[in-house]
């Protein structure tokens, strides 16, 4: 039974391009205080564009209309729960949007002299040190934008000082239940790369890696807990292969709330690892970006962090741009301290103890809901699960019902799906996450639609598969969309 | 929901965690803290900024205005607190506004194709010079050094270690345009793209039409980086480029210190397969009624993994529908009516000083002035923020300050400015 939703209206909305009427619009300027200038003469007749053919003329009440109506279009966190696993969806506060615009800290200039920037570089060495903690790390860059951003300056850093040990090598490892951007970060950096299989259990086979570890690799690549959300117990003994080798630990953190507060990479062998702090603290997915991908090192490969980095002058902030053995920038200015400081706010509010119980609920939830839908749903790997449980969905294609059957179905019961299809290592898997933001109402509600869409499988499995039912858009042609691609809106 | 799990207390869902990894204390940091004391906190902070003062720094970062629809649609919820919109059944929204995003893009850029967003303009660039590499089967790539200097640092870093190497090229002297005869010398069979920007670092509206003949005479793509999203009002797009790598700050992102911010990728119709990040397509539902969705994944990290045409993931969607928003308040008519605005602006302030060049300049321009950090310093006093000193990035440069003018600088700053500076 459908509990959470029922249907209801939905308002129509053309295109801006097609509401448009010539002479409408919605600004305003101030009057010009300066003489008014000829752009033909002041540029150049030929450097003068022509009017901006197709550009939105509307009112400020349609240009409203037209973003609210395509808001509702959405589902969002603020609807319920969205347990896209490996997402981390999590409920983001709105104080976060509040002091991120406070307005000398939203309109601080990125070259206004350090003096009249204090605030500014005072919020990111504060987060530099609490992410330090967190992560059990000695030193962190803000710099890069996002989590492939910060893997991409994560293996810089290990060329880096490789190179300066005397070979940079030529290998990254990755187990097979890596997240995509892994290996293409790998290639950019110039690495090939070396795919390793998931033991029986999972996990990270240890054997296999003792034998793939030779002086040509640099890194292994690994996310702990992985993407089945299983701790990977031999860690340590993974570390310790890697460093008699020379070769180094990058952990992707794109897990890492699974484990704050609970365990710390800088203490289980990690030499580099990326945060993503629009997954673990909290700040908001904004249908895609943006993020912040902070990178925390070991002291070794602190020389070779991305330039400017913040030192005390004296009382003050400086920014040192004079670093000999860094890798150079990876990004213009000092990253996306936006996102930063909506982190930061994050990491307040909630203070040491809050982020481990954070860390608690979201684990808790996870294991419930493993416990309520194993019954119901084949889970190909019985290790103990940690923020996420992967199920495969074996038993429902016996009717022919896929995970990507059962996650549209789980629209029609007023849920985001699951994530769909990955990691590769499952097939047909389907990935939940719940994190610590759902409370048991609402996971109840999730774990009875999951157990119905089951029992639907198995008596109306065409139902299942044409679903969403009870959406203003119904399946989406992906492939007719792909195979002649109209990219942009063009006049009739 | 213990009782369901099995187990006495939460912690003991921990218990499979080897012993040797687990943290035995508490985090060093302080209590949670309510509110009210975290905006305080950031308010405390705020006041060690600059408060009250009137700014000309530009220099890829604008200060314009941000009309007050901007922040009303992006604080909804349903565009907030949505993930990157795969389920295209529940993410209509998002991916209509892209599509309209990818649309005005290609209007203001005169391009064919503009991807959903891009970092920033500063890694739009690599991005764009791997993608030529990739297009041409060639490997070289050639810089004008009147592209802002952040920017070719971070294409520097990407290219090290991927066998791409990056030359630059200068710009003439007296005109701050750049170095035809350089750009000739240096250009040669084995070069993938020559990357230039217009308006470039100096404020000039650069030779975009002679570096594509050039460019393509020698089989070489040209990728047009701009940094000033609001020239596009006025300036005569960059038809002939391959590429166009943008910063969209200017259309009401914040400067928020220097991120987040929102680039671009807009190409001609022959590149797309070549292309990085997500892409919107038209399709239609089951009802056979017009859809969008996510689109050409196979280009893409999660599917074709080392083979993928970039490792980018994140976007930037948020900021990208804050830029949507500000291209529909300002609309056809306002956009220009905003350029002209800053046209004049800069004009009236340059009339009263120096140019260092003689190039045609939008709304920032390099000035002469003897000692910039000590005219700063003086400005200061009279709580404005001078330009930036261009020594740090050009040495030849210790006498020349950058200097900015937008629709948020009034006449009588400027004239202090001039008293000053003049």
């Amino acid at each position: 039974m459908i509990e959470k939703v029922r249907e209801h209206l939905s308002q129509n909305e053309p295109l801006l391009f097609e509401r448009s009427s010539p002479g409408k619009c919605a600004y305003q300027l101030p009057a010009l205080d300066v003489p008014p200038v000829d752009p033909a003469e002041a540029l150049g007749a030929e450097n003068v564009r022509a009017e901006i053919e197709g550009f939105p003329e509307v009112s400020e009440v349609e240009a409203i209309r037209h973003f609210t109506r395509l808001s509702t279009w959405n589902y969002a966190i603020d609807h319920g729960m969205y347990p896209l696993g490996s997402c981390t969806m999590k409920y983001n506060p709105r104080i976060n949007e509040l002091v991120a615009r406070t307005e000398a800290l939203a309109w601080a200039h990125p070259y206004q002299p350090e003096a009249l920037a204090q605030g500014s570089m005072e919020v990111m060495a504060r987060m530099e040190a609490a992410l330090a903690e967190i992560t059990g790390m000695d030193a962190v860059t803000l710099q890069p934008a996002a989590g492939a951003h910060g893997e991409l300056t994560g293996i810089l850093l290990i060329r880096a000082l490789l190179q300066q040990r005397g070979n940079p090598r030529r290998k990254i490892l990755i187990p097979d239940s890596a997240h995509g951007t892994n290996p293409a970060t790998a290639a950019i950096a110039g690495y090939a790369v070396q795919n390793i299989k998931s033991s029986e259990s999972g996990v990270l086979d240890v054997s296999a890696l003792e034998q793939l570890v030779t002086d040509d690799v640099a890194a292994l690549m690994v996310t702990n807990p992985n993407t089945l959300g299983v701790f990977e117990e031999n860690i340590i003994h993974a570390a310790e292969i890697l460093h008699a080798k020379g070769a180094m630990l990058y952990m992707d953190g794109a897990n890492m709330n699974a484990l704050v507060g609970i365990a710390r990479p800088g203490d289980f062998g990690v030499d580099v690892m990326h945060l993503n702090l629009h997954k673990t603290f909290s700040t908001p997915h904004g249908g895609g970006g943006p993020g912040a991908g902070p990178v925390a090192v070991k002291a070794a490969l602190e020389p070779f962090l991305p330039t400017p980095r913040l030192k005390r002058a004296g009382k003050r902030w400086a920014y040192d741009y004079k670093r000999k053995h860094s890798i150079g920038r990876v990004k213009a200015f000092y990253g996306n301290f936006g996102v930063l400081v909506r982190a930061l706010a994050y990491i307040l509010a909630h203070g040491g103890p809050g982020l481990r119980n954070a860390t608690v609920d979201a684990v808790l939830n996870a294991v419930y809901i493993r416990k309520k839908l194993e019954p119901y749903y084949e889970l190909p790997y019985p290790s103990p699960n940690m923020h996420e449980v992967v199920f495969s969905d074996e038993r429902q294609a016996r009717h022919g019902v896929r995970t990507g059957d059962l996650a549209k179905r789980l629209i029609d019961y007023g849920f985001h799906p699951y994530t769909v299809s990955f990691p590769l290592i499952v097939h047909g898997a389907l990935m939940i996450e719940p994190t610590e933001t759902e409370g048991k109402m609402e996971i109840d509600q999730f774990v009875n639609a999951m157990i119905s869409i089951a029992r639907e499988a198995e008596t109306d499995p065409q139902l299942v598969k044409s679903a969403p039912h009870g959406t203003r858009t119904s399946r989406v042609d992906e492939v007719a969309a792909a195979r002649k691609p109209v990219l942009r809106w063009k006049p009739a | 929901m213990l009782d369901a799990c099995g187990v006495a207390h939460a912690d003991e869902l921990f218990a499979h965690l080897p012993e040797a990894v687990r943290l035995k204390r508490p985090l060093a940091l302080d209590a949670g803290v309510s509110e009210y004391e975290i905006v305080q906190y950031f308010r405390d902070r705020a006041a060690e900024n600059a408060n009250g003062y009137a700014s000309f720094l530009g220099a890829g970062v604008y200060r314009h205005y941000r009309p007050v629809l901007v922040d009303t649609v992006v604080s909804r919820g349903e565009f907030l607190t949505s993930y990157t919109p795969y389920q295209a059944e529940i993410s209509q929204g998002t991916l209509t506004a892209i599509f309209e995003f990818q649309t005005m893009l290609c209007q203001l850029t005169g391009m064919d194709v503009a991807n959903a967003s891009m970092y920033d303009g500063s890694t739009a660039v690599p991005e764009a010079a791997m993608m030529a590499v990739r297009a041409t089967g060639k490997g070289h790539v050639l810089i004008a050094r009147s592209v802002h200097p952040e920017y070719r640092e971070v294409l520097h870093t990407y290219a090290r270690h991927q066998g791409m190497p990056v030359t630059e090229f200068g710009y003439v002297p007296e005109a701050g345009t750049i170095d035809l005869e350089d750009l000739d010398r240096k250009l040669d069979g084995l070069t993938a793209a020559v990357i230039v920007q217009s308006p470039n670092f100096f404020g000039i509206v650069d030779q975009v039409k002679a570096a594509a003949e050039m460019a393509h005479q020698r089989g070489a793509l040209l990728v047009v980086v701009f940094t000033e999203a609001v020239s596009m009002g006025l300036v005569e797009p960059p038809v002939d480029a391959d590429i166009v790598a943008g910063e969209l700050q200017s259309f009401a992102i914040s400067p928020s210190y220097g991120g987040p911010y929102a680039g671009i990728l807009a190409i001609k119709e022959k590149l797309i397969r070549q292309m990085p990040g997500r892409l919107v397509g038209q399709s239609t539902d089951t009802h056979g009624n017009r859809a969008f969705c996510l689109t050409l994944a196979t280009r893409e990290q999660h599917i074709r993994r080392e083979k993928a045409t970039s490792n980018i993931c994140t976007n930037q969607a948020l900021i990208a529908l804050m830029a949507t928003v500000f291209m529909t308040v300002y609309g056809k008519e306002g956009l220009r009516e905003l350029a002209t605005q800053n046209l004049a602006k800069a004009h009236y302030l340059a009339g009263k000083l120096a140019p260092r060049f003689c190039g045609k300049f939008f709304n920032e321009f390099v000035a002469r002035v003897d000692d910039p950090e000590a005219a700063n310093k003086a400005l200061l006093k009279k709580k404005i923020i001078g330009g930036l000193p261009l020594a740090r990035f050009y040495p030849e440069l210790p006498d020349a300050v950058l200097l900015c003018a937008t629709e948020m600088n009034t006449r009588a700053e400027m004239d202090a400015v001039a008293e000053v500076l003049g």
